[in-house]
């Protein structure tokens, strides 16, 4: 199911390497020779020459990349320890290429003897055995950045963690032996001073230093922040950037996610390797109980057909089943039909939520959401939300901006070859009121925001940049997106006959003057009388422009369908929206200053 | 521009003078202004009432198209049909047009109670001012105003002469006839090359026959023939009279062939052009226009005759190869529009004229004459075709 290291055994694995050194005169080497230089490699030691794979391959990237697995980490152990997560992130510069980043969350904090496992070493965690909806799937993500620190500037991990409001916090520093994928433990003292750095009682802060280099704009760490506040609405992030500025990303929902439940695989989504494996170290003995029990969706019906098909019995011994036994039990699976694995695992952002979060960092003056109902590839179910906003201090001429996000991760490099953006370049947004170059996203004041959760969402790679690309995602993407389309569609030609009325309107206002004033010179009627009685008239047969200029809420209720409508929010003080043009989605590229006052609007706006 | 004005006022008063001498006619004229103020109150009245009633406020216009129009085979002359259509003040497309009409409506009012004439441009300014509060101006053109003004002349039943309003004059006449125009008495045999210019205003009450001697009516399109008739004495040699109306002939000149055929009893000869223009204008000589067959009554003849210049003169007279001007596509299509007319539709004479037209693939200007002789047309073709009696009815 993984692409290149799939199982924990991994490091040990032994893969021989060919060190054939030629020199200019060629010797021979001997199976002896060659055997002296064959050695194991860790795979500590094959990302560090690899890191390119897990997102570190220049300075910038490799900052925001550690930022992201510190944040998503940090977000993932609250949630699971059902608190309301409040993220601290710190960015110091230290000299030009060296930076300090130090996160702290307010979860439950990490037993002492866990630390060095979970920081130390790659592919050690909770999240890569299990099929269950999170943030991080494989286990690399921190320990490779705590790695990365150290060999760009030799400076360890410093890890500090409290778990208990009547236990001292703990301070770790951590230095990774790459070569043998084993964490070194420098110092390790409790550190009962570090108690106020968490209100809560409990928490864990990592301190990572590494050579980067910082720069606002896209794919910054500040437009991840940002991105990540809209994925995660019940988040609250506090960051201080390199230039010691605070900016604040306000909680808006009260709310955790629900807690996403625990899957077993779904026959279908197997490959023969994953099969064998699971075959090797199940702990039934008999076929019939290995299907029954170590995958979902097969009951003793199902499990007898699937034997059948396979020529062998629910009673065939696990230990009799080879190699050519399990192929077979493989294709018996996918001849077999078995139901699509139940989707109560996943845990979207709702439309609710998604509004919200949307709400407070784009400056749009509509706003739709949408979230499908559940649906599986490759036995994996997923789920696929949508969330659009449009106009108000959306940059006009520009093409519309996609924002990806994964299991409410925000994704940002790569978006070519990720299928969401896919979808929406699929999209004939035209029907909508939009114009779209060919084989491109709309253009126009719109912010499309594409959510995939999933128990596995299946990144093109490990670094995960790019959902890739499956026809049933993207299908259901496209649903998704057209959902949101139609709703923007209803909005703009309402819009647009709004002003159709309002300017018919005008015209008969300017002529109600002068046909009074006839009228009275023609059959002497009152001035005045006539013309307040035209006006009335005027303005009951144009009372459709009326729907912008009388109401005040966020919800306009026009007695039709977008007034009904709860995944929609149509913001009709577009002025104070525009009066300040400047946040990342704002019309104008976000520069020096700009960070302030986007805390100051969505803390004003927040209601 | 001031000077001007002032010498306009000046003369005006003068034909105040002139006409209030003329007790008979201001009689009469007092009796239709009021009918036609009465009128246009009731248009305003009724506009009143449905806005303070908080209804839509509107008032039907008949009809000006080919759609509405009817021909009226026992009369010969085509006539307005019944339908009408509603310009309302709720309507975006008809708001500007029905603001229009009130205000024209209210200018000719002034100008009956003020006993004054203007032309369709005085109209225009008349009516023209920037609406308070905007840049917007009431008219943007002469051509919007005189249109609200056709409409006007339709809704109120009135003609635009009751409305008190007179278009530019155009057309001449020269020939055995004294007329009285506004009192002063004219002998149209005596004036010289320039001729009398024919008032846009013909009615009764202005304009009266007082004696005349001529045995026929010959109308020529253009102004470069008429001059060729008139200098050739014509007129007075076949004892007649000669009228031109430049091109497409204006209200004035049809009303002034239209009394002159019925109240003198004489008959009307056109000499126009070879082309689909000329068969049109022959057209709204004889049964009247599509855009003011509301007058037709008043302005057709449908006796008149159509002289030449014929398809088939090329041949009969042996015309040499310059006088050709091609067919083009709009001629060509609108020489089929003027065959399929239903008062063209029946008549096999003019049916084949049109067609040999068009096989001919040329047509030919009355000038064209000049080939042959200076002096032929006023020597040679008319003399012969009258003679010959050779019209096309």
């Amino acid at each position: 199911m993984t692409p290149t290291i799939s199982t924990p055994d991994m490091p040990k694995a032994k893969q021989p390497k060919k060190s054939t050194r030629s020199k200019k005169t060629r010797t021979t080497a001997t199976a002896e020779t060659m055997a002296a230089g064959q050695r194991d490699i860790s795979v500590s030691e094959f990302f560090a020459k690899n890191r390119h794979l897990l997102g570190f391959d220049n300075p910038r990237k490799a900052m925001l990349t550690a930022i992201k697995e510190a944040v998503d980490n940090a977000l993932d152990a609250a949630e699971e320890g059902g608190i309301l997560p409040s993220i601290h992130v710190h960015v110091m510069q230290l000299s030009e290429t060296r930076f300090r980043l130090t996160i702290r969350d307010n979860g439950p904090g990490i037993v002492r003897a866990q630390i060095e496992n979970i920081f130390g070493k790659l592919l050690y965690g909770s999240k890569f055995h299990r099929l269950k909806m999170s943030r991080g799937q494989q286990g690399i993500g921190i320990s490779a950045a705590g790695m990365y620190g150290l060999m760009t500037t030799g400076k360890p991990v410093v890890i500090i963690s409290k778990t208990k409001k009547n236990k001292p916090a703990h301070e770790v520093v951590l230095k990774m032996d790459t070569s043998k994928n084993r964490p070194t433990v420098i110092s390790d003292d409790e550190h009962p001073e570090d108690d106020q750095l968490f209100e809560d009682g409990h928490g864990t802060q990592v301190s990572i230093e590494l050579e980067g280099k910082y720069q606002k704009g896209r794919q910054s760490i500040d437009e991840y922040l940002e991105q990540t506040a809209i994925a995660n609405p019940h988040a609250k992030i506090t960051y201080v950037t390199p230039s010691n500025e605070t900016i604040e990303f306000p909680r808006a929902i009260e709310e955790l996610p629900d807690e996403p439940k625990e899957i077993k695989p779904h026959p279908k989504g197997i490959e023969l390797g994953t099969l064998i494996q699971m075959l090797e170290r199940t702990e039934a003995r008999q076929l019939g109980g290995f299907l029954q029990k170590d995958f979902c969706r097969v009951g003793a019906t199902k499990a007898r057909e699937i034997c059948k098909g396979a020529g062998m019995t629910g009673q065939t011994w696990i230990k009799t089943v080879g190699h050519d036994e399990a192929e077979k039990l493989y294709d018996s699976i996918q001849k077999t039909r078995i139901i699509a694995p139940n989707t109560d695992c996943l845990v979207p952002i709702g439309s609710k939520a998604l509004l919200a979060g949307l709400l407070k960092e784009v400056k749009a003056e509509f706003f739709a959401a949408s979230t499908r109902p559940p649906s599986v590839y490759r036995g994996n179910p997923f789920q696929i939300e949508v969330a659009i906003g449009y106009g108000g201090g959306l940059g006009r001429d520009d093409s519309a901006k996609v924002l990806r996000f994964a299991n409410r991760v925000p994704l940002l490099y790569s978006q070519s070859s990720c299928s969401s953006f896919k979808a929406v370049a699929e999209t004939s947004w035209k029907n909508y009121g939009l114009t779209q170059p060919r084989n491109s996203i709309p253009s126009g004041p719109l912010v499309v925001l594409v959510h995939m959760v999933s128990v596995w969402v299946p990144f093109t790679s490990e670094s995960k940049e790019a959902i890739a690309d499956y026809d049933e995602i993207r299908k259901e993407m496209k649903l998704a997106l057209q959902d949101c389309g139609r709703k923007l569609g209803t909005y703009l030609r309402r819009r647009k006959r709004m002003a159709r009325e309002s300017e018919r309107r005008s015209v008969f206002e300017r002529y109600i003057g002068e046909i009074s004033r006839c009228c009275n010179a023609l059959t002497g009627t009152d001035t005045d009388k006539l013309y307040k009685a035209l006006m009335k008239q005027a303005k009951r047969r144009t009372d459709e422009a009326d729907n912008q200029l009388d109401d005040e809420g966020n919800l306009i209720d026009d007695n039709g369908r977008l007034g009904h409508d709860e995944d929609v929010v149509i913001i009709d003080d577009v002025q104070s929206l525009q009066d300040g043009d400047d946040t990342l989605f704002g019309k104008s590229k976000p520069k020096k200053k700009t960070k302030r006052k986007t805390k100051k609007k969505t803390t004003r706006k927040r209601k | 521009m001031a000077k001007k004005k002032t010498t306009k006022k000046k003369t005006k008063k003068k034909i105040v003078v002139n006409k209030s001498k003329k007790t008979k006619t201001r009689v009469v004229d007092k009796k239709r202004d009021a009918e036609t103020i009465k009128k246009i109150e009731k248009l305003a009245g009724n506009v009143v009432k449905s806005s303070l009633a908080q209804k839509e406020p509107n008032f039907s216009i008949p009809t000006r198209s080919v759609s509405n129009m009817k021909y009226n085979k026992k009369k010969r002359i085509l006539e307005m049909g019944d339908a009408t259509q509603t310009r309302s003040l709720f309507n975006l497309g008809q708001s500007r047009k029905f603001m229009q009409s009130l205000l024209l409506s209210k200018g000719c009012k002034e100008l009956i109670q003020a006993e004054k004439t203007l032309s369709l441009r005085g109209m225009y300014y008349m009516g023209l001012h920037t609406i308070p509060g905007t840049k917007e101006k009431t008219f943007n053109d002469q051509g919007e105003s005189d249109t609200i003004l056709e409409d006007l002349e339709v809704a109120l039943d009135g003609l635009r002469e009751e409305l008190h309003v007179f278009a530019k004059k155009r057309g001449t006449m020269v020939g055995n006839i004294t007329v009285v125009d506004n009192g002063d008495e004219i002998n149209c045999r005596k004036m010289g090359t320039g001729g009398y210019a024919i008032p846009s205003i013909c009615e009764p009450n202005i304009m009266q026959f007082k004696e005349c001697t001529a045995d026929f009516i010959l109308h020529v399109e253009k102004d470069t023939v008429w001059s060729r008739f008139n200098e050739d004495r014509f007129w007075e040699t076949h004892n007649c009279i000669l009228t031109e109306g430049s091109g497409q002939p204006p209200r004035g000149v049809r009303r002034m062939l239209h009394r002159m055929h019925k109240e003198l009893k004489l008959p009307v000869y056109c000499l126009l052009d070879c082309d689909p223009w000329g068969h049109y204008i022959y057209s709204v000589i004889k049964q009247g226009s599509i855009n003011l067959a509301f007058e037709s009554e008043r302005m057709a003849i449908p006796d008149a005759k159509f002289m030449g210049i014929r398809s088939k003169d090329y041949e009969r007279l042996d015309l040499s190869d310059d006088v050709k001007i091609e067919l083009n596509d709009r001629d060509i299509n609108r020489a089929k529009q003027i065959a399929a007319y239903p008062w063209f539709e029946g008549k096999r004479e003019w049916q084949r004229e049109i067609k040999t037209m068009l096989n001919n693939g040329f047509k030919m200007e009355v000038e064209s004459l000049i080939t042959k002789d200076i002096s032929y047309v006023t020597e040679e073709y008319v003399p012969t075709r009258l003679q010959e009696g050779d019209f096309l009815d």
